[in-house]
């Protein structure tokens, strides 16, 4: 009783944050990560469950129970290398993945209390393992003599790579942009995932002999039929979704008007925010209208604000129950100032004799029935359009299936979508020794669930090179 | 590392030839079709068509003129120094068939960018007359290769310091007046003279493929930032393009979206300088 009793009085650990007013302007992390001491603390309030819930909610199965008492005992290389037996990139997965809809959400401790902070917990052994280098890192399989290709450096196509290669494969990741990580570097700004903590996860792979070649686009470099040629046994696509979406509306062609893929390239991965100290520019509007409400948007909204933006708006045609980005993300848009333009849905842009975007007109919005995809749908009010003067617009509002692959590629079946046609449980495709997870099969979803894919995908593939198809 | 083996200035200081070591784009790359090259670690992506491969050489061939601080930094490249990043090839090929009579038409750099495309035009049985124009004299290249790539070449300068005084669409009318029978005109260059160019073969009711260089960043249908409007319908150039039918292409916005960034650019540039 009296233990039961200590154990409530620990509070969930607080995360130290930049003060939102200072962060807004910069494009340092803005959470600054638990100290050890808090850490263990945290630690201590997980409840050692016999059959963790939490477990159950982690697409990639890291035993948490496990990792979390290791931390409790102060043993924090322990720690770091248990999660890397399920997980390469732990802290890429303690800052972005959706835990409050994860572990987190599943925590008995959750259920009377604030639950165990399981992924301040991932992000801070981590750090710490990448600061202090103390853990013994797993190493390649005994080599099987197979040869793997993964298209795409993203979520997926990196727990592909770390998986097959802790089996003995052969593993050449094909990226198509200069620097890998896919989304992980052009599109999660730098202040929610610092680049160089991205490249660091992908030299651990590198450095137990997956090789990365670069600026390759597959489908234009080289096609899937040349890799087979070249020897490659099997293939995983995880080439992302990669096509930005617009609204179809008048204007939207004006300079001053970006996708977020866009937008957010040119900031993050070129470092526009950096220019001209670094060459790519982007256009720093003082009057930001961000459409869309997910977790990209929220990214875009927060970028402007730090690029100098005296106004950033969110428009989203829905109420904010329906926001699709993670409360913390919208929490935090919030505290920096993004401004909230709910139930309001953008009809047309207006420009000026230059051809820039001086302005948007939007009508307002209310929520009718639900839609098929649960969601309240929005109806427009009749007359009740009204104008927001901005000068620069970035369009979040979800992204398609990129064709560039899939068309020149035979034999792989697309849905109505444009997107592959791959086995839940396996990530097969229609064509033999091919595999695809990611964006590229379930259209944008989040990180974790990408490297859920890959998991099963790398399992798959693992029994095809050795049993048969 | 893309190491630049042969550097040569085309016109001082403003137009430079490159070829660079890329054995695998250079073994895949065909006509109309471009790379994205990016000087170092600070350097943007810049997209520009090939002016030639050697697959057995395992090179490519670019030639640009210096217009910001990218361009002025790619002069400044030596033989031996290298690109950081090249990616490529990019974007459709371009089509190439046997239709009779064929005019292309080159204006400044973009007479690189059509030298491969005229030559595969001419190897596919096609007789091929070409316009080449540039400022002036001095700006003009690639005149021997043109002539080797053709049946016919007339050259032209804005200044007449060289070939015939005037536009390149004034010897287009030219040749199209004496020639009712031209199945195809291909024009490549600056963006106004590519549009006057399909202005005058609409004219005359030739088909006419422009290749398009709008702003892009990742080149791979990503980011959207090289849309163009073909048709009344919007069109990435990196991957539906780069070429397009010149009578269906939004010139004027081209134009406009193509100056987003002037006064970046500016900055950019007079930073570089001093």
């Amino acid at each position: 009783m009296a233990e039961k009793e200590k154990s409530e009085k620990i509070p969930r650990q607080k995360m130290p944050e930049q003060e939102p007013a200072v962060r807004a302007r910069n494009f340092n992390e803005v959470p600054l990560g638990l100290s050890p001491e808090a850490a263990i603390m945290e630690a201590g309030r997980c409840l050692q469950c016999k059959k963790p819930a939490c477990v159950e909610g982690c697409p990639v199965g890291v035993d948490i129970p496990a990792f979390i008492n290791r931390i409790r005992e102060g043993d924090f290389p322990g720690a770091i290398q248990k999660i890397w037996e399920r997980n390469s990139l732990p802290a890429v997965c303690g800052r972005v993945c959706p835990q409050e809809m994860q572990c987190e959400g599943k925590c008995i401790v959750g259920k009377k209390d604030a639950p165990v902070a399981i992924g301040n917990l991932e992000r801070f052994a981590a750090d710490y393992e990448r600061a202090n280098r103390k853990a013994v890192k797993p190493s390649k399989g005994a080599s099987t003599g197979k040869k793997v290709a993964v298209v795409g450096s993203g979520p997926s196509g990196l727990t592909v790579a770390g998986d097959l290669i802790l089996k003995g494969h052969d593993v050449t990741i094909f990226e198509a942009f200069h620097r890998p990580g896919g989304v992980l570097v052009y599109g999660i700004p730098e202040f929610r995932l610092p680049k160089e903590i991205v490249f660091s996860e992908v030299d651990g792979l590198d450095a137990m002999g997956a090789r990365v070649e670069l600026n390759t686009v597959v489908g234009r470099s080289v096609t899937i039929e040349e890799l087979f040629a070249q020897g490659y046994d099997a293939i995983y696509l995880g080439v992302g979704a990669g096509l930005p979406v617009f609204m179809g509306i008048p204007g939207e062609n004006f300079a001053g008007v970006f996708s977020a893929n866009e937008y957010l390239t040119r900031t993050n991965l070129m470092k526009a925010y950096r220019f001209p100290e670094y060459d790519t520019p982007v256009i720093k509007g003082k009057n930001v209208v961000t459409v869309g409400g997910g977790n990209v948007a929220m990214d875009a909204a927060r970028t402007a604000l730090r690029l100098g933006a005296e106004n950033s708006y969110i428009v989203y045609r829905r109420s904010k129950n329906e926001l699709p980005a993670r409360a913390a993300e919208v929490h935090h848009a919030e505290e920096e100032g993004v401004n909230f333009r709910l139930l309001t849905n953008p009809t047309r842009f207006f420009g000026d004799d230059k051809g820039r975007v001086i302005g948007m007109e939007a009508l307002k919005m209310e929520l009718g029935e639900p839609d098929a995809s649960g969601r309240r749908s929005p109806v427009a009010v009749k007359g009740s359009e009204f104008r927001i003067d901005c000068d620069l617009v970035i369009i979040a509002i979800g992204a398609g299936a990129n064709p560039l692959l899939t068309k020149s590629t035979e034999g792989l079946a697309l849905n109505k979508r444009g997107y592959i046609v791959a086995d839940q449980a396996t990530g097969k495709t229609s064509r033999k020794a091919v595999w695809a997870g990611g964006d590229i099969v379930t259209g944008s979803a989040t990180v974790i669930l990408a490297m859920g894919a890959g998991r099963v995908a790398a399992n798959s593939m693992h029994d095809y090179l050795t049993l048969g198809w | 590392m893309f190491k630049i083996v042969k550097r040569k200035e085309m016109a001082k200081g403003t137009v430079v030839l490159n070829e660079i070591e890329a054995p695998l784009i250079a073994a895949k790359a065909k006509p109309g079709q471009f790379v994205i090259l990016k000087a170092n670690e600070a350097g943007e992506r810049i997209p520009l068509t090939m002016a030639d491969t050697n697959p057995e050489k395992g090179t490519i061939t670019i030639i640009f003129m210096v217009v910001g601080k990218s361009t002025a930094l790619f002069a400044t490249l030596k033989e031996g120094d290298a690109y950081m990043d090249v990616i490529g090839p990019l974007g459709a090929p371009t089509h190439i068939e046997k239709l009779g009579k064929v005019v292309c038409v080159g204006g400044g750099t973009g007479v690189a960018v059509l030298h491969p495309i005229t030559r595969a035009l001419k190897q596919a049985g096609n007789e091929v007359t070409c316009i080449i124009g540039a400022r002036n004299k001095e700006l003009l290249i690639l005149e021997d290769e043109m002539r080797a790539a053709s049946h016919d070449l007339r050259v032209c300068t804005d200044d007449g310091s060289y070939g015939h005084h005037g536009f390149v669409t004034d010897v287009l009318k030219a040749v199209l007046t004496e020639n009712k029978d031209m199945k195809l005109a291909v024009a490549i260059g600056p963006v106004p003279m590519m549009k006057a160019c399909s202005a005058v073969t609409k004219e005359f009711g030739v088909k006419t493929m422009v290749s398009l260089n709008p702003i892009m960043v990742d080149g791979t249908g990503m980011c959207g930032g090289c849309r163009v409007s073909v048709g009344g319908k919007t069109k990435f150039a990196c991957v539906d393009g780069p070429e397009f039918d010149g009578h269906e292409v939004d010139f004027d916005e081209l134009t406009l979206r193509l100056r987003a960034y002037t006064e970046q650019e500016k900055e950019s540039y007079t930073c570089y300088r001093k």
